[in-house]
């Protein structure tokens, strides 16, 4: 594990569980995460959260925290403030996000003419992407790619932000997983929302069960066979499969 | 100023007016997210000592004209329960309360990653429920335990005892008999493996030998809380084991 020209020390083994301040190495590791500091070749987590060792690389990941905006991210927002020329839209982050009226309208602005409400009202869910994110603005979203939009159909469910990666899983696994057992379409958004649309409600509860179960055991190994497992138990017992 | 009725604080045998050895901690007991409306929360108890905490944020901070273009604010407050002592105690924060609520923001600042969230702010409150002495620095403790489950990167757990001088003798984590009849009071908090001390107050008189003494009394009561913490930390993710 260790190269030898510079005395690498790792503390820390596989999925072990850290809290911040805990020493995961010393030397030189390649580092993959920005939750984890140096101080004098020493390196500390900063988080509670699960380390992830592979050779001489590093990385944490969080097991709380709040959703923090990245240029690029697909979001599911929900719009909270009409202003003259944009919505002010909340995305569960510690910035509102703003989404522009000429951005979602595609076509030149006029604010006496048209009614902003006409297009997203207060309390409408919203798929889109971050467009512009920095520490001086706040995020602006943009709805201008293929099937971003309004959310018209279906529902949102909210997990905590730090669990989308368990709900994605290794190369998409669990989500394949999860949408072949219940056959419902599935949107996962970063911030946390997932919007799912089920065929009929029996799936769509099955399928919250499992989005549940998930974010409460996600620091926990096997997590996709056992999701796997309670989908075809709750399938049976509803009489469906 | 001489108080009338002073207990005796040291017994014959060396012990305290509770039975503890002079460098013994009281019955320490910790529990993470207690509140679910918070995003971090922590209750911490030092004996008859009973301190809650919640952590709130990082989020959009009002009004805006006190947010700063580099770094998070941290707010802070520390708060008596008009119950938590045994006369009751007006709930419009005091000047103690308010100056109590300085030093805990600035000890719980130097471990937050605040440039890591400009323009936003991080909230801090610490209800004292049951007051026995010791209260700022079980307060401490508490919060940095609501921060880290709040998820808030931070470079280390803060913990914080108190340590003081009672009839001539050093002793770690005074009561409120020991802090009121007491010569001297120090409360300390420490970001244990870093090694730095983010709180140190105290009240009363100590020669430069004896603040040697407490200082090393208290960094070995604050290291036994530290472990204590951690584990309390990650109790509640170990409790949550699955059947294979």
């Amino acid at each position: 594990m260790a190269s030898e020209d510079k005395q690498v020390k790792i503390h820390v083994t596989q999925r072990q569980l850290v809290v911040p301040g805990e020493l995961l190495a010393e030397g030189e590791v390649e580092v993959g995460s920005p939750l984890i500091y140096k101080i004098d070749n020493k390196y500390y987590s900063s988080v509670i959260g699960l380390v992830d060792v592979q050779e001489n690389k590093l990385n944490l990941i969080p097991l709380e925290g709040y959703y923090f905006p990245k240029v690029g991210d697909l979001v599911i927002g929900l719009v909270i403030d009409i202003g003259i020329t944009n919505w002010i839209v909340d995305i569960r982050a510690p910035y509102k996000a703003i989404m522009n009226a000429s951005d979602a309208l595609n076509r030149q602005f006029n604010p006496i003419q048209d009614d902003l409400r006409r297009y997203f009202d207060i309390g409408d869910y919203v798929l889109a992407k971050i467009a512009l994110f920095d520490r001086l603005h706040n995020p602006v979203l943009t709805v201008k790619e293929k099937g971003l939009g309004k959310i018209v159909s279906g529902k949102i469910v909210e997990i905590a932000p730090s669990r989308v990666p368990r709900v994605i899983g290794k190369r998409k696994s669990m989500l394949n997983m999860l949408i072949e057992e219940t056959g419902c379409e599935i949107v996962v958004a970063q911030n946390g929302r997932i919007w799912i649309n089920c065929k009929d409600k029996q799936f769509e509860d099955i399928l919250i069960l499992a989005l549940k179960k998930i974010e409460l055991e996600a620091h926990t190994t096997g997590l996709t066979d056992r999701v796997r497992n309670l989908i075809k138990e709750e399938k049976a017992k509803r009489g469906l499969s | 100023m001489t108080k009338k009725n002073k207990p005796k604080l040291i017994r014959e045998d060396g012990l305290r007016h509770d039975g503890r050895r002079p460098d013994e901690l009281r019955p320490i007991r910790m529990e993470v997210g207690v509140l679910s409306n918070a995003n971090g929360s922590a209750l911490v108890e030092y004996g008859r000592t009973k301190v809650i905490a919640a952590v709130y944020g990082p989020r959009e901070l009002h009004p805006r004209h006190i947010s700063l273009p580099d770094r998070a604010v941290i707010r802070c407050r520390y708060h008596m329960a008009p119950f938590s002592t045994e006369e009751r105690k007006n709930p419009a924060p005091s000047r103690r309360e308010i100056e109590l609520s300085k030093v805990i923001r600035e000890a719980l600042e130097a471990t937050i990653f605040t440039e890591l969230y400009p323009r936003a702010t991080i909230d801090v409150f610490i209800e004292v429920l049951q007051a026995d002495g010791g209260t700022r620095t079980t307060g401490i403790t508490a919060a940095s335990l609501a921060l880290a489950d709040a998820g808030i990167p931070m470079r280390d757990l803060v913990a914080g005892v108190a340590v003081g001088k009672v009839d001539g003798v050093l002793v770690l984590d005074i009561d409120q008999v020991e802090d009121e009849y007491g010569e001297a009071d120090m409360p300390i908090a420490m970001m244990p493996s870093l090694g730095k001390i983010t709180l140190l107050q105290l009240n009363g008189v100590l020669t430069p030998e004896e603040f040697r003494e407490a200082l090393k009394l208290a960094e070995k009561g604050i290291r036994e809380i530290y472990k204590l913490q951690r584990e309390a930390l990650k109790k509640k993710y170990v409790e949550i084991k699955v059947e294979e």
